[in-house]
């Protein structure tokens, strides 16, 4: 019973670390896609010459919003969302 | 004062890619740790129903004619209609899992009503070429959420889902009110801004 325990337990906390790493890329990686998406259009990206743009052009910039939408999961989604995993299968 | 087409686009975008993180994040840790906080489990069905809700000015101010009325008025409708199922079930007032038919329902009207009211050929400009996608990515993918129905619990089949809404999302990000795709842009269609 207890060398199945044993070999079980490794396996599992793999497959949890597996887990709370996936969760903890992705506001990162869709972060970096903004970024990325910013450095190959700069032109989309309207607060770097906001001049003469008028309010819509200056509000939502798709790069930047990109940007957003990751930080806002990260931050607000997946930081609990971590603490809640780490507990639940502790 | 109101803001191009082109920029509702990419703000339903940015919901629609909050929306497919949130799904794709449940893929992962699966159902009860998602809803180990109540909060969580009305995220993405929330979401969901208040886009729809959001559909509503969309087809009061964005109306070039009248199959663009109707087109924004069945998304407002079925949006509404599956987040708010999904609420229901979540909540615990509905118990039948068909009512989970309600977003294989809400993708094919989805997918059908963009290709309806796109009167222009695939290549006639980019915005012509992303609704024609758009509707064929929303009416094939239908199997997706069709097969939840049957298999909630499959991971594969949650994480499919997700990803849809991050591609859908992709495809609005590309969307210009006036720009070539792939080289291509009718004459008809006028000069491209930026």
């Amino acid at each position: 019973m207890s060398s199945t325990y044993a070999r079980s337990l490794p396996v599992a906390r793999t497959h949890r670390n597996r887990r709370a790493q996936a969760i903890s890329l992705l506001g990162p990686l869709t972060v970096a896609a903004g970024l990325i998406w910013a450095i190959v259009q700069p032109y989309r990206v309207t607060l770097l010459h906001p001049h003469h743009q008028g309010f819509w052009w200056l509000v939502v910039e798709p790069p930047l919003l990109v940007v957003l939408a990751g930080l806002v999961f990260a931050l607000v989604v997946a930081r609990p969302l971590l603490a809640d995993l780490e507990e639940l299968e502790a | 004062m109101q803001p191009h087409a082109e920029m509702v686009h990419w703000m339903f975008a940015t919901g629609l890619l909050v929306l497919g993180l949130c799904l794709l994040a449940e893929a992962i840790v699966g159902q009860e740790v998602w809803r180990a906080r109540r909060w969580r489990a009305y995220l993405w069905p929330g979401l969901a129903f208040t886009m729809g809700v959001l559909m509503w000015p969309v087809m009061t101010f964005f109306t070039n004619s009248a199959i663009h009325m109707y087109a924004h008025g069945s998304w407002a409708e079925v949006l509404m209609l599956a987040g708010g199922a999904e609420l229901g079930l979540v909540h615990g007032r509905l118990k039948s899992r068909w009512w989970r038919l309600t977003m294989p329902l809400a993708f094919a009207v989805t997918g059908t009503a963009f290709i309806v009211h796109e009167q222009n050929a695939w290549f006639f400009q980019r915005s012509a070429f992303l609704h024609h996608l758009l509707g064929w990515t929303f009416l094939l993918a239908a199997v997706i959420p069709l097969g939840l129905v049957f298999r909630p619990r499959s991971a594969a089949l949650q994480a499919s889902f997700a990803l849809v809404f991050v591609v859908v999302a992709t495809m609005l990000y590309c969307d210009r009110d006036l720009a070539p795709v792939f080289g291509h842009l009718s004459p008809l269609a006028g000069v491209p801004h930026r």
